[in-house]
């Protein structure tokens, strides 16, 4: 069996202890939880500061004159500027918090992309996205005459970079979208390369980050890119959270995405001018507890440290791939593990990952099966979907043990 | 819940009753379940006038998805479009034999054949679309 050589610098089994839902059992066992790309589960230090800014700070955010509103808003405004400097970013005027990852794609496919794509203009995603990348693009082609053209993938999942030459001959290309890891296979994709590709041609490129701003380092100057969307559920805060980072140029040169309450500067029964950065694009009350939980758990990783999670889930990740490779009814999904996240999708020979993905619960491990909201990584590999494990700072190689006994269960029921 | 797989459903799904694809058809249904992928094909032939005579279904999916359809398959043959149009989703469940109604998710999967098989019966024969699928032919997004 391999061995697994933990970091120093990162100790799961500390970690755990943070993690209230582990002290449940499931089925009469403790959970192994290999979702967490999925979601993340939550450490009591982000439901507690949750629970105490509601009990002692929570008023609606910029136009309560109180007190109680004046810390709302610093709670708000202070978990902005955790984002900021998470992502690098020059300015928290390019900080926009949206209910989720998703919101934020919609937010550039919308407010960029109706007013910058037309007939003779290509949209480009890749063949790995994620649907939230993916179907607003697509749509957007369609609605404003532009083509839109897919980067595809190799048997490894990593992507085929030389068809950006045929692209090309279709037309302007405007916009790149690229997640910077896959949710499906895990690739790591070259996100610097695309962006320097895109910007050569005057094309922006859009980052879905999702499945990186969690587990890793991410800077959006290194990134070259104009976009990066993210979800703070993936990341130990509550779910209803999520931030679209955006250059300031771009942002201020849009028209807004959804209007109406706080986005506005004046209103007349003629005419509406917006507000100003990046309140533009924040409509509405916003999940103003949920973006003080996301600047809770900026916090918790700060302190667990980026770099020593990149590392242990790669550690993690080396041994699932080992351990599975042992199985020969298991066939894996995606590329090498110096190019892969913390994500494995695999094909149990004879089982439909829905019944692999039940009776793993049967033994407490909790994994994803499906099709990932990727539908078109799943045509590619000729399959209706995958089962999908993930890993994240909490777990544990006993978990990927019991994964793996688990498997053996499924191939001996179905064999 | 472990009796999800018990031998009778595992027997459904690595032997298929009435697999494949009638052609011509009298009537010709599919579907999908966008929770997971899950599809399901049915085609039906009938005596000339309205008892289903013969059927087939062709899909790939879960264990539960497949078995529930190929059961089904035998429930319905020598019934009248009519009675099957109106079959209750508890009839199915019952001969599947296993407790999905605390799993909405499973109970999906084991729905899709019948689903499919009513649409099937709705466009040739003109009886009510199922719950839940009306207005299925207009979902495409583009």
């Amino acid at each position: 069996m391999t061995e697994i050589a933990v970091s120093p610098e990162l100790d799961a089994r500390r970690l755990r202890e943070d993690f209230p839902v582990f002290q449940e059992t499931f089925c009469g066992k403790t959970l192994a939880y290999l979702d967490s790309a999925n979601s993340s589960q939550k450490p009591r230090q982000v439901l507690d500061a949750m629970r105490t800014f509601y009990e002692t700070s929570y008023a609606n955010v910029h136009r309560a004159v109180y007190t109680l509103g004046e810390r709302s808003t610093a709670g708000y405004e202070g978990a902005r500027e955790k984002v900021r400097a998470l992502l690098g970013a020059a300015s928290t005027r390019e900080v926009i918090f949206t209910r989720n990852g998703t919101e934020a794609l919609n937010l550039v496919a919308y407010a960029w992309g109706l007013d910058n794509l037309g007939p003779g203009d290509v949209a480009v995603a890749t063949e790995l996205e994620h649907h939230s990348n993916f179907v607003p693009w697509q749509y957007m082609a369609k609605r404003t005459g532009a083509r839109f053209a897919v980067i595809p993938i190799d048997a490894n999942g990593e992507l085929v970079l030389e068809a950006l030459e045929e692209i090309e001959k279709l037309g302007r290309v405007k916009l790149i979208a690229s997640a910077l890891v896959s949710n499906t296979l895990g690739t790591v994709v070259p996100v610097a390369e695309l962006a320097a590709w895109a910007h050569e041609r005057d094309a922006i490129v859009v980052v879905d980050g999702c499945q990186a701003v969690p587990n890793r380092p991410v800077d959006v100057q290194e990134l070259g890119c104009d976009f990066l969307a993210f979800t703070g559920h993936k990341m130990l805060a509550p779910s209803g959270i999520g931030a679209l980072w955006g250059r300031e140029e771009l942002l201020q040169r849009m028209a807004p995405f959804e209007l109406g309450g706080s986005m506005i500067r004046k209103v007349t029964l003629e005419r509406t001018t917006w507000a100003e950065l990046p309140y533009k694009y924040e409509a509405g009350t916003p999940p103003i507890a949920e973006a003080y939980g996301l600047g809770q758990a900026i916090d918790y990783l700060n302190a667990v440290g980026f770099q020593a999670i990149e590392r242990y889930e790669r550690e993690l990740t080396e041994y699932a791939l080992a351990r599975l490779a042992e199985l020969p009814y298991v066939r894996v999904f995606g590329p090498p593990p110096e190019r892969r996240g913390g994500i494995i999708s695999f094909d149990v020979e004879g089982a439909h990952p829905h019944d692999v993905a039940q009776l793993l619960d049967f033994e407490g491990v909790a994994v994803r099966a499906g099709h990932h909201c990727a539908q078109p990584v799943m045509d590619h590999y000729g399959l209706s979907a995958t089962t999908r494990a993930s890993v994240y700072l909490y777990n544990l190689s006993e978990e990927i043990d019991r994964l793996v006994e688990g498997l053996a269960k499924v191939h001996a029921t179905f064999a | 819940m472990e009796d999800l797989y018990r031998e009778l459903i595992l027997d459904h799904y690595k032997n298929p009753r009435n697999h494949g694809t009638l052609d011509p058809a009298d009537a010709k249904g599919e579907g999908q379940n966008p929770l997971c992928g899950d599809e399901v094909s049915i085609t039906v032939n009938f005596d000339g006038g309205e008892t289903i005579r013969e059927i087939r279904f062709e899909g790939r999916g879960c264990a539960i998805s497949q078995a529930a359809t190929s059961m089904l398959t035998e429930l319905v043959e020598g019934r009248t479009v009519q009675e099957v149009a109106a079959m209750p989703k508890e009839e199915l469940l019952e001969e599947l034999g296993v407790p999905l109604v605390q799993n909405p998710a499973r109970l999906k999967c084991a729905l899709l054949g019948l689903g499919v098989l009513k649409v099937a019966l709705h466009r040739s024969k003109g009886t009510p679309l199922p719950e839940g699928w009306a207005g299925f032919e207009e979902l495409e997004i583009t």
